[in-house]
């Protein structure tokens, strides 16, 4: 079973959707104890860091992810905000985030080189491997995937990074270390590629 | 970089496609997931659906035919037509639209963008607006007024004064369809687009007036689209998507080569 975490905020259903759609069993749950029994779980969906920390923590669900999941060694997988929630911190609302990768998400800039960028960056962009990994098993380099995201991820821990994008500048766009790993883009809308790495993750 | 997105719109009546007849052999094309999942496989970067069901009673038709969509398009699909309330933004964002598009029921309450971006994010609420070519004048600086109700109704307000205004109240994206170019072929109007693209800080999305390729490239080399919305030019299979998108990438626009893996899913 996959637990899909439930904080309260975000549209979850679309991730629910494409596991039943590859034929995988989830169940969308905000439970310490089915989080914790899970196989696998993933944190997916949109929000900001702080409102997302804060629910997280009013649910116990940060130590639960800390301890029982990342810790315990399963398979953890983070999308779009659930990148963001590994690192130490946010710009967004100042949040302390689960610290299990080193790095903090920062605002994209409104200009790059005097020209104006459209923040959020809203649409399907490349994204370059810079190592393998069984995540992205069948993916080719520079494969589009779709971004909603006001906010990157830069890492201290660039062993960390596993593939990049640009947006004004160059971005961490996925990231992996041991048994997490996370994307910066939405898996459940990029399509048969976005369901390819989904379920690549459902086989880990 | 950012590709260029392509976003076939279909229109929805009760439960049925309106338009789009032609395109696929021997198929239910006027059923909308059947189309949905035409245009996904052909590469569409977005879809977006427009309910122009009249009555309120038939709502919970567009609503399932949202959740058959969901269940079987693994790309962002946004609803638009008819939504008035937050109950309607939510309704169907949980059937499971990436996104809503809010129109007349926008101008008539404008609290409702700031209502949906505080409820769900910006990044689902997509400001559209009706537009139509006026002299310029003191009321209407811009020569471009915005009109509701299916391009009935003129409302006075510039639309160049509505974006700014809907983007300051959170809408994520702005769909600026002219209704001079809507149902022509001619082309997008690219002044208007080119004018509120300028002055905008969140994508806007072009519409109304696709007839060729070149005029996809216009807009978004001259006018400066993040976007572009493609109807009759794609539904009677005057152009396919692939084709457009190959046009497109050898005049230098980068566009979305959609990937299919070789294992096959489900």
């Amino acid at each position: 079973m996959i637990a899909i975490v439930d904080y309260r905020a975000g549209n979850l259903s679309s991730v629910a959707r494409a596991l039943g759609f590859l034929g995988h069993a989830c169940e969308i749950t905000d439970r310490a104890q089915a989080i914790a029994r899970a196989e696998r779980v993933i944190l997916p969906g949109v929000g900001a860091a702080g409102a997302t920390m804060e629910n997280l923590r009013a649910l116990g669900l940060d130590r639960v992810l800390l301890e029982r999941v990342i810790g315990a060694g399963k398979p953890f997988l983070g999308i779009c905000i659930g990148i963001q929630v590994l690192l130490d911190s946010s710009d967004e609302n100042e949040a302390d985030c689960l610290g299990v990768i080193r790095g903090r998400a920062l605002r994209f800039p409104s200009t790059v080189d005097g020209r104006r960028l459209k923040v959020p960056q809203i649409g399907w962009n490349r994204v370059n491997l810079l190592r393998e990994h069984p995540l992205f098993e069948g993916i080719p380099d520079a494969t589009y995937f779709y971004f909603v995201n006001s906010y990157y991820p830069r890492l201290t821990d660039p062993d960390a990074a596993l593939a990049v994008a640009d947006y004004g500048l160059h971005f961490v766009a996925a990231l992996a270390r041991g048994t997490v790993m996370a994307t910066q883009f939405h898996l459940e809308k990029s399509g048969a590629a976005g369901l390819r790495m989904l379920d690549n993750f459902c086989r880990l | 970089m950012l590709s260029k997105r392509i976003i076939p719109c279909l229109d929805v009546r009760a439960g049925r496609v309106t338009k789009g007849v032609a395109f696929a052999n021997n198929v239910d094309v006027g059923d909308p997931v059947t189309m949905a999942r035409y245009y996904y496989e052909q590469g569409a970067d977005e879809i977006v659906f427009y309910d122009i069901t009249a009555s309120n009673e038939r709502r919970g038709i567009m609503l399932e035919v949202v959740e058959k969509v969901a269940r079987e398009i693994f790309i962002p699909f946004t609803v638009g037509g008819g939504l008035r309330t937050l109950q309607d933004l939510r309704a169907v964002l949980l059937a499971g639209a990436e996104k809503v598009s809010i129109d007349s029921g926008a101008v008539r309450n404008p609290g409702l963008i700031s209502e949906g971006a505080r409820a769900f994010g910006s990044q689902c609420v997509v400001l559209s607006m009706q537009v139509a070519r006026r002299e310029p004048g003191a009321r209407l600086p811009s020569g471009y007024e915005v009109v509701i109700d299916g391009g009935r109704l003129p409302t006075g307000l510039d639309a160049l004064e509505w974006a700014r205004r809907g983007q300051e109240l959170g809408a994520g994206e702005l769909c600026v369809n002219s209704i001079d170019r809507d149902g022509t072929n001619l082309g997008y109007e690219l002044e208007l687009t080119r004018r509120i693209a300028e002055a905008a800080s969140v994508p806007v999305i072009a519409s109304g007036g696709a007839g060729a390729p070149e005029h996809l490239l216009a807009v978004f080399n001259q006018a400066g689209a993040d976007a572009a919305i493609v109807a009759s030019m794609v539904h009677y299979g005057r152009y396919g998507l692939p084709e457009l998108k190959r046009f497109l990438r050898q005049n230098g626009v980068e566009v979305r080569e959609p990937f299919w893996p070789q294992r096959s899913l489900s």
